[in-house]
C-alpha cells in the first residue's frame, strides 16, 4: 500500500502519511485495529477459497454464510455496545429463544398475522431488556448475575411456554429469511441485487464527496483528494465483485433478506455509535464513569438503555433463526451469546469497556463465520471447528493485548514490529507517535514523549 | 561499605523508547548518607531514571552503568534491586485497601515457619516498623481505614523492612497536607541519620530546599546539573533557573482585578458523610463569590474543601442535608450534574485522571464532552466542529500537541490539566471551581494554568481555587477563605492573608471574628 505515488498538490509539501490511509476507514482512533482484522478477514477468505478450490466465494456457499451468520452478527452489534459500556449480556439467547417461542405461537395459535407477530416480538424484546436493564442500571446488581440470572429464567420460559416441544412457524413468516423476488430482463444475474449494488457503489461515492464538500464548507482540513479517489475505487471494487458474486446465485435466489435487514442495522448502529450522543455517552461510561458522571452524563440511563437495546436485537436475532428454521424449538439459541461474545473481542474491544467498534466486531464475526463455513466445506468435524475457533479467538485478543502494550494498536503493527526505523519511519509510524500535520512533518520523530 | 563515600553511580545512563530518546547520557551521583533530590520538569526523564534503577526497565533495555555499594548491578526486576537494598515508593501508592498494616507490610516478605506464614512474628515485628515511622496505629487496622499521610508512613515500614539501603520516594508528599508532609519529611531526615539515603523526586522546591543535601537538575533526558543543596544561593529560584532553563521572572501573574458585585452566593451549606450518618463532611458553610474574582480555599486535606466543591456540583459527593445556592440573586437547584452544567457550574477535579478524564478519548473527544449539546444537533454529533473547537482551545491554551486527534493519555499532566481546563471552559461557566490545578505538573504548565485563571478572572467568570500550596493559594485569589473539619473558619482578604495566618485558621476550629 506504500507504493501509491505521493502527492505534492500544495505548497507545504504534504508526504505521504500513514495517518491519510487512516483516514480511509473513517479516521476513527480504532481504525489500526480495524485495519488489522480486516486484513485478518481478507487472508482467511482467500486462503479458505485456495484450499476449498473456488468453493468458498461460491454464490451458492455466500448467500448461506449471510443466512446462517445474520443473527449471530446481529447479536454481536448489541453485544458490543453491552462490552463497550463495561457490561456482557449471557442471556441474548435464551431471549432470543424465549421470543422466538412466544412469536412462534402468536402466529400458530393466536393468528396473528406476521408484521404484527414481528412487533409483538420486538415489543417482548424491549420488556425483557427493560426488566434487565432495570436491575442493571438502577439497582446496581453487575450485568454478569443480571444476564447469567435472564440466560435461566428465559430459556426456562422458552421451554415452559413451548412445553418442551418444537413449534411451527407459517410459511409467510420465512420472508424474512428468503429472497428478493426477481423482475424484468433476465441477464443471468438476479436483478434486484444488481440494483442493490448499485444504490450501495452510489451510496459510497455521495458519501465521501458530500463529506469533503462539508469540510471545505466548514474550512476543516481534509484528507488529500488521492486518498479518497484510491479509497473510493477499493469500496466501489469490492461492491461491485460482490454485487456480481450474490446476483449469481441459483434461480430464484439474491443478496438475502436477512443479510439486508444486517446491512440496514450495521449501518444504523454505527451512526448511532460513532455520531450521536448517546453513542459517546455509552463509550464515557465504559472509559470512566465517574468522570463521565461528573461530566453530566446520565450513567443510569445510559446503562439501561445499552441493556433493552442488547434484548430487542436479540429479539430480532430469534426470529431471524425462527423465520430460517421454519420453527421454534426449546434448543434454540444455546450458545450463542458466546459466539456474540468472541465476535466482538475478535473484533478489537477491550475486555475492561471503553473500547470496541461496531464493525469491528461484524468483521470479527465475519472471521469466525468464514472460519466455521471453511472448515466445514474442508469435511473438518464439529469437534475440531470448535478447537479452532477457540485458539483463534485466544490468538486473536492476545495479540490486541500484545501489541497494544508494545504501544502499537494493531495486527499490523505487530506484523511490522521488528523494523528497525528507518528514514522514511513515517510510513510505518505507530499511530501513537505524534504524526500529521504539515507543522510537524518537517521535524525529526524523536521528539519526547511528553512533548 | 560506609566507608565508600558514594553508595550510588550512575554512569551515562540512556534509555530509548521507539524513535524517542527519554535519558540521554545521564549520571547521577549519591553520597552515603545523604538526601539527593532529583528535580525537573515532567517529561524530563525522572520517572525513567528511577524506573532503570530500580529494575522496572531491566539490565540490558538501557546502556550504561549502575554501580551500587563500588558493584555494577544487573537488575533483572524490582525483586532484584529490593534484595539489594534499592527500594522505591511510588506516587500511587501500592498498598491494597482490603488488607491490614501487618498484611501490607509483609506482602511478598512474608515471615514463614515451615512454610506458614508466622503472624504473631510479622505483627511483632510490624510494631517495631511502625514505631521507627512513628505510627501508632493498631497494626491489624485496614489500609482502607487510615488516611494518606498513614499509608505514605506504611510504605516507608515495608521498605524498612526490605533491608533498605538507598530509600527513592516518587512524590512522596503531593497527596499529603502540610502536617503530614511536614512529618514525612522528618522522617526521612531520621532515617538519613540511621545510615539510609534517599533519592526525592518531588515538585515542591520548599521541600527539596528544606532536606536536600544535594540536587540534581534534569531537563529533556539529560543532566544539567548537580547543586550543592547547603552552598549559598542555592534556592528556589536557582533551582527553577537550572530546570526551565530560563529565569522565571514572575511565577504568578500580575493581579489587577476588576471585580463586581456579588453573583454566587451559598447559604449554610450543610453535607452528610456518604456512609456515616453521623459525620459532617460540611457543616452550615456559607461564602460568596463575585465576578471576576478568584476565591481561595485553604484547608488540610481531608477538611472538607474538596467535599464542599463536589457536594455543591450536583451533589456529587455525600448526602445533602440542607442549604440554598443562589445565582445573580435568585436561588437555584443542582441535584445533579446537568443541572450544575446547566447553570454555568464548572468543577475541575483535584485527580485529572480518575475523575476528569476517560483516558481512552483523544483530545478532541475529551473537550467536548461535558456539553455534547454545543456540538450537536438533534443529538447527532458534528464530527467537523468538534475537531474545530478543539483545535481553538489547543491554540488558545497552549496544549502541545500536533493534532488534536492525540490520545490523552499520551500527553504529560500539564496538558492534560489543561485538555481538562478546556472542557471545562467549553461548557461556558459563570463559576470555575477549580480543585488543585496545579497538582502534579511542572512549574512551567503551572505559571501557564495561573494566567488562564487571571484571563478566565478578567472575563468576568467568578472562580473557586482550592490549593494544599499556600503560595499558590495567595499568589492567585484575591480573597481566601479557610476551612477547618468541614467548617469555614475565616474570609481573609489578599492583602491580610499571609502563611502563618492561613494556617491558623485551617488548624484549628477557632473563628475569625469578621469585623461588623
Amino acid at each position: 500500500m506504500s507504493s501509491t505515488p505521493p502527492s505534492t498538490d500544495s505548497g507545504t509539501a504534504k508526504r505521504f502519511n500513514i495517518r491519510d490511509l487512516g483516514k480511509m476507514f473513517g479516521g476513527a482512533q480504532s481504525s489500526g485495529r480495524q485495519v488489522g482484522i480486516l486484513g485478518a478477514l481478507v487472508v482467511i477468505i482467500i486462503l479458505f477459497q485456495f484450499l476449498t478450490k473456488g468453493l468458498t466465494l461460491d454464490p451458492t456457499n455466500l448467500i448461506n454464510l449471510v443466512n446462517q451468520n445474520a443473527y449471530v452478527l446481529v447479536l454481536a452489534i448489541g453485544m458490543v455496545m453491552v462490552i463497550i459500556a463495561g457490561h456482557i449480556d449471557l442471556s441474548v439467547g435464551s431471549v432470543a429463544a424465549f421470543v422466538g417461542i412466544v412469536v412462534a405461537i402468536s402466529m400458530n395459535s393466536w393468528n396473528f398475522p406476521w408484521p404484527v407477530a414481528i412487533l409483538f416480538g420486538l415489543a417482548i424484546g424491549a420488556v425483557i431488556g427493560a426488566w434487565q436493564g432495570f436491575w442493571v442500571a438502577y439497582v446496581g446488581v453487575p450485568a454478569f448475575i443480571v444476564t447469567l440470572a435472564g440466560m435461566l429464567i428465559f430459556r426456562g420460559g422458552n421451554q415452559f411456554i413451548g412445553s418442551s416441544a418444537t413449534v411451527p412457524v407459517p410459511d409467510e413468516f420465512t420472508i424474512i429469511t428468503g429472497y428478493l423476488p426477481d423482475f424484468g430482463p433476465d441477464f443471468g444475474y438476479s436483478n434486484p441485487t444488481l440494483i442493490l449494488g448499485l444504490i450501495a457503489a452510489v451510496a459510497v461515492v455521495f458519501n465521501e464527496f458530500r463529506l469533503r464538500r462539508q469540510q471545505e464548507r466548514m474550512g476543516s482540513e481534509k484528507a488529500p483528494l488521492w486518498v479518497s479517489l484510491v479509497k473510493l475505487t477499493v469500496l466501489v471494487a469490492v461492491i461491485v465483485y460482490a454485487t456480481l458474486l450474490f446476483a449469481g446465485g441459483r434461480i430464484g435466489t439474491s443478496f438475502p433478506i436477512a443479510g439486508i435487514i444486517l446491512g440496514v442495522l450495521v449501518l444504523a448502529y454505527s451512526f448511532i455509535t460513532r455520531n450521536t450522543t448517546f453513542g459517546r455517552h455509552v463509550y464515557s461510561v465504559g472509559g470512566n464513569w465517574r468522570a463521565a458522571e461528573l461530566s453530566g452524563v446520565n450513567i443510569k440511563r445510559t446503562n439501561f438503555f445499552v441493556m433493552m437495546n442488547m434484548s430487542v436485537l436479540a429479539a430480532i436475532a430469534g426470529m431471524l433463526a425462527v423465520s430460517r428454521s421454519v420453527a421454534s424449538g426449546p434448543g434454540d439459541g444455546v450458545g450463542w451469546e458466546l459466539d456474540a461474545i468472541a465476535a466482538v473481542f475478535i473484533g478489537g474491544a477491550a475486555v475492561s469497556g471503553g473500547i470496541g467498534t461496531v464493525i469491528g466486531s461484524i468483521i470479527g464475526g465475519l472471521v469466525i463465520a468464514v472460519l466455521n463455513n471453511g472448515l466445514q466445506l474442508l469435511g473438518v468435524g464439529v469437534d475440531r471447528v470448535q478447537i479452532i475457533k477457540g485458539i483463534v479467538l485466544l490468538v486473536a485478543v492476545g495479540i490486541d493485548v500484545y501489541s497494544k502494550r508494545q504501544g502499537r494498536p494493531s495486527l499490523i503493527g505487530f506484523l511490522t514490529k521488528n523494523r528497525k526505523p528507518t528514514e522514511d519511519d513515517s510510513l510505518e509510524q505507530p499511530a501513537v507517535q505524534p504524526t500529521g500535520g504539515a507543522e510537524q512533518s518537517s521535524r525529526p520523530q524523536s521528539t519526547t514523549p511528553n512533548a | 561499605m560506609a566507608a565508600e563515600p558514594l553508595i550510588l553511580q550512575m554512569k551515562s545512563i540512556t534509555k530509548e523508547f521507539p524513535g524517542v530518546k527519554a535519558l540521554d547520557n545521564v549520571t547521577l551521583e549519591v553520597k552515603a548518607g545523604e538526601i539527593h533530590s532529583i528535580c525537573g520538569e515532567n517529561g524530563a526523564g525522572k520517572s525513567t531514571l528511577m524506573k532503570v534503577l530500580s529494575g522496572v526497565y531491566p539490565y540490558g533495555t538501557y546502556r550504561g552503568d549502575i554501580v551500587f555499594q563500588g558493584e555494577v548491578m544487573k537488575f533483572r526486576d524490582i525483586k532484584s534491586s529490593e534484595n539489594a537494598g534499592i527500594v522505591i515508593i511510588h506516587q500511587e501508592l501500592a498498598l491494597i485497601p482490603e488488607l491490614s498494616i501487618t498484611e501490607n507490610i509483609f506482602l511478598g516478605n512474608e515471615p514463614r515457619r515451615f512454610g506458614i506464614i508466622d503472624w504473631v512474628e510479622a505483627k511483632q515485628r510490624a510494631i517495631e516498623l511502625l514505631a521507627r515511622v512513628g505510627l501508632r496505629d493498631d497494626p491489624d487496622t485496614q489500609i482502607k481505614n487510615i488516611g494518606v499521610g498513614k499509608q505514605q508512613l506504611v510504605e516507608i515500614a515495608k521498605a524498612l523492612n526490605k533491608k533498605v539501603k538507598l530509600l527513592i520516594l516518587d512524590e512522596p508528599t503531593a497527596a499529603l497536607n502540610e502536617a503530614d508532609s511536614q512529618h514525612l519529611l522528618d522522617l526521612i531526615v531520621g532515617l538519613k541519620g540511621r545510615g539510609i539515603s534517599s533519592i526525592m523526586i518531588s515538585h515542591k522546591l520548599n521541600e527539596i530546599e528544606q532536606i536536600s543535601d544535594s540536587i540534581t537538575i534534569l531537563r529533556d533526558g539529560r543532566t544539567i546539573e548537580t547543586l550543592d543543596a547547603k552552598a549559598d544561593g542555592v534556592d528556589e529560584d536557582r533551582i527553577i533557573r537550572g530546570m526551565v532553563g530560563r529565569v522565571l521572572e514572575n511565577r504568578f501573574p500580575d493581579r489587577s482585578p476588576d471585580i463586581g458585585e456579588v453573583f454566587f452566593e451559598v447559604k449554610n451549606w450543610t453535607v452528610q458523610h456518604p456512609l456515616s450518618a453521623e459525620r459532617l463532611v460540611v457543616k452550615n458553610s456559607s461564602f460568596t463569590v463575585r465576578r471576576g474574582e478568584v476565591v481561595g480555599f485553604a484547608g488540610l486535606m481531608g477538611a472538607g474543601r474538596t467535599e464542599l466543591a463536589m457536594s455543591l456540583f450536583g451533589r456529587s459527593y455525600g448526602h445533602y442535608l440542607s442549604g440554598q445556592v443562589f445565582k445573580d440573586g435568585e436561588e437555584i437547584k443542582l441535584r445533579n450534574v446537568d443541572e450544575a452544567i446547566d447553570n454555568g457550574i464548572a468543577y475541575v477535579s483535584e485527580d485529572r485522571k480518575a475523575l476528569g478524564l476517560n483516558l481512552l478519548d483523544d483530545i478532541k473527544q475529551s473537550v467536548v464532552s461535558a456539553k455534547l449539546s454545543k456540538i450537536s444537533r438533534g443529538s447527532v454529533i458534528n464530527n467537523i466542529m468538534e475537531s474545530q473547537v478543539a483545535e481553538q482551545y489547543r491554540k488558545a491554551l497552549r496544549i502541545k500537541t500536533p493534532t488534536v486527534d492525540e490520545g490523552v493519555d499520551k500527553l504529560s499532566g500539564g496538558n492534560q490539566q489543561k485538555v481538562v481546563l478546556a472542557k471545562w471552559m467549553f461548557t461556558d461557566p459563570d463559576l470555575l471551581i477549580l480543585d488543585e490545578p496545579t497538582r502534579g505538573i511542572d512549574v512551567g504548565a503551572k505559571t501557564e494554568i495561573y494566567g488562564i485563571i487571571r484571563d478566565l478572572a478578567a472575563q468576568g467568570k467568578g472562580i473557586i481555587m482550592i490549593s494544599s500550596e499556600l503560595p499558590e493559594l495567595l499568589g492567585v485569589s484575591d480573597r481566601i477563605y479557610t476551612i477547618f473539619e468541614g467548617a469555614i473558619t475565616a474570609e481573609l482578604t489578599a492583602d491580610e492573608a499571609d502563611p502563618e495566618t492561613l494556617l491558623r485558621y485551617m488548624t484549628s476550629a477557632k473563628k475569625k471574628v469578621q469585623a461588623a
